[in-house]
């Protein structure tokens, strides 16, 4: 994600891709609440209203026209989800009253079952953190920076050291992980849920 | 005394121990009964809606049906966190919204014997219950120590006044809860444009200059308008200011030194409550000029250094793989063959 990627603003739609019709239905179906995708009425309100726009390849607008031309792949392949810092600018100034943030959420997990995503470093954060929480029903900030910059950052870690130490002599940060007194309740709980997921 | 549940949230034992000790602290003086949630757990942040969503919002609804379970008699939960707050509030209004997701959660809720009915809670920030419940002519009769001369930005970031589903604020980019706090306490404060805008949250894990870009600009604004120091509500927006200043300053060849505090730390010091108490010296960008502005005694600046080894380590083994000599050369191996 260090790369600057211009995108010129007439981009042509490949016109090899088969027009999937159901993806902008999909999107909205597995998004939480009612996410209102459809209502957008292509105002861009959400792209200039985004502190980390110009990091993104596609501004969120641009992303919802891709998503109603059923441009899947291409849809599915954008940095835009993994680039929102879910601040809700955009959502509290949508006229439209679009769950836009909720939509990013959706498009990050379809992106990692379709194996779409161009840089693993965002899916492997969350992949890392959720899997604390799975095993410990807390998260664990020394294991995941330590996992996380070991795998994505080797080069950054001596800048970090002073932050790190600094973290650790103050107790700020834990050196062993602490886990729930009932975590037998919460991974049964989470198993069933992930189950019924898998039958929707 | 009013009652409340506390779902405190994982960084409130770690990375913002001085918001709970402050907290805590003036907890009492407030009146403010705080019964901490028995056994919650991690509310998967920004992290587990992008993962699987029901599993996210079955993890969130835990703590849910076991503070209603355990409620006793009041109905609000307090989250000092921006991210659990939202969360907290996220499930329940979607829960609502949505009754297929409701079904679904509580189907999963079943199997651990748990249940919870949208909307039998509610929940609320901190900063909300400090402000509306309790009032500021009660803050104000607690202040004996006024903050006079001290000028703060104040800095809620983004997951509190937004999305705002219960419509509990008083705007979602410009609210004036927390300034009317701070002008109660006796501070001068600053018109800090940046207010909402967002720290850049995991941001520093995943594109760390699209973070440092984010941090700069919300510690420059309030340097340029001579703030002493800022005032957060929200743990996250801590970490990344304060513990990410350094890394941000060498990023940009800048010299900033902008501390910034919980807001619960500046009620305790206006309250005359000791330094310690209230987690002063835990910053890793020193606020000791905050506490000279109003003649209080820092505590002492070198805490003890950590013990290499903990002798009787409480919690439990580390995962693997952390830092070792061999994964690091592995790791340097696949970057430098990159």
């Amino acid at each position: 994600m260090t790369d600057v990627v211009l995108v010129s603003s007439s981009r042509a739609p490949d016109p090899n891709q088969i027009e999937d019709l159901t993806l902008l239905e999909e999107v909205a179906s597995r998004t939480a609440g009612v996410s209102r995708l459809e209502m957008c009425i292509q105002c861009g309100t959400c792209g200039g209203s985004c502190p980390s726009a110009a990091d993104m390849d596609h501004t969120p607008r641009r992303l919802f026209a891709m998503l109603r031309a059923g441009m899947r792949e291409e849809a599915l392949k954008s940095n835009t989800p993994w680039i929102c810092v879910s601040c809700y600018h955009c959502v509290v100034r949508c006229p439209q009253n679009v769950h836009i943030a909720d939509v990013m959420y959706t498009l990050k997990g379809m992106a990692m079952e379709a194996h779409l995503y161009q840089d693993s470093t965002a899916p492997d954060f969350s992949q890392t953190f959720v899997g604390m929480v799975e095993e410990y029903g807390r998260s664990f900030e020394l294991g995941l920076a330590s996992q996380h910059y070991l795998k994505h950052f080797p080069l950054r870690l001596p800048s970090m050291l002073p932050m790190g130490m600094g973290m650790l002599s103050k107790k700020r940060m834990n050196l062993t992980p602490k886990r729930i007194k009932n975590i037998k309740q919460l991974k049964a709980i989470l198993k069933r849920a992930t189950e019924l997921e898998d039958v929707e | 005394m009013s009652d409340y549940l506390l779902y405190p949230g994982c960084s409130m034992e770690t990375g913002a121990r001085a918001y709970y000790d402050s907290l805590k602290a003036i907890s009492e003086p407030l009146g403010l009964n705080l019964k901490e949630i028995d056994d919650w757990n991690c509310c998967g942040a920004t992290e587990y809606f992008g993962i699987r969503l029901t599993p996210a919002y079955a993890l969130i609804a835990r703590n849910l049906a076991l503070a209603f379970n355990q409620s006793n008699g009041t109905r609000s939960v307090v989250a000092p966190c921006s991210a659990c707050y939202l969360n907290l509030e996220k499930a329940d209004y979607y829960m609502r919204e949505q009754p297929k997701l409701g079904r679904m959660v509580n189907e999963a809720l079943a199997t651990g014997n748990l249940s919870y009915v949208p909307g039998s809670l509610e929940i609320r920030h901190l900063l909300d219950v400090i402000i509306y419940d309790i009032g500021l002519d009660v803050i104000e009769k607690n202040v004996v120590r006024p903050l006079t001369g001290l000028r703060i930005a104040p800095y809620l970031g983004c997951m509190v006044p937004r999305p705002d589903y219960d419509h509990r604020w008083s705007d979602h980019e410009y609210p004036v809860e927390l300034d009317l706090l701070l002008k109660a306490l006796g501070a001068e404060v600053i018109d800090y444009p940046l207010k909402t805008e967002c720290c850049g949250g995991h941001m520093t894990q995943i594109s760390p200059e699209t973070a440092f870009e984010m941090i700069r600009r919300l510690i420059a604004t309030a340097d340029e308008r001579e703030a002493d120091a800022m005032v957060t509500v929200c743990p996250m927006c801590q970490l990344n200011i304060d513990g990410y200043q350094g890394e941000t300053n060498r990023f940009f060849g800048t010299k900033y030194h902008m501390p910034i505090l919980f807001f619960t730390q500046l009620m305790g010091l206006a309250f005359g409550i000791e330094p310690k108490e209230l987690g002063f010296g835990l910053e890793l960008v020193s606020a000791k000029n905050v506490l000279d502005a109003i003649g209080v005694q820092a505590p002492p600046e070198t805490p003890p250094a950590p013990p290499r080894r903990p002798r009787k380590p409480e919690g439990l083994p580390m995962p693997a793989p952390l830092i070792n000599e061999n994964n690091i050369k592995k790791a340097l191996k696949k970057e430098v063959t990159k």
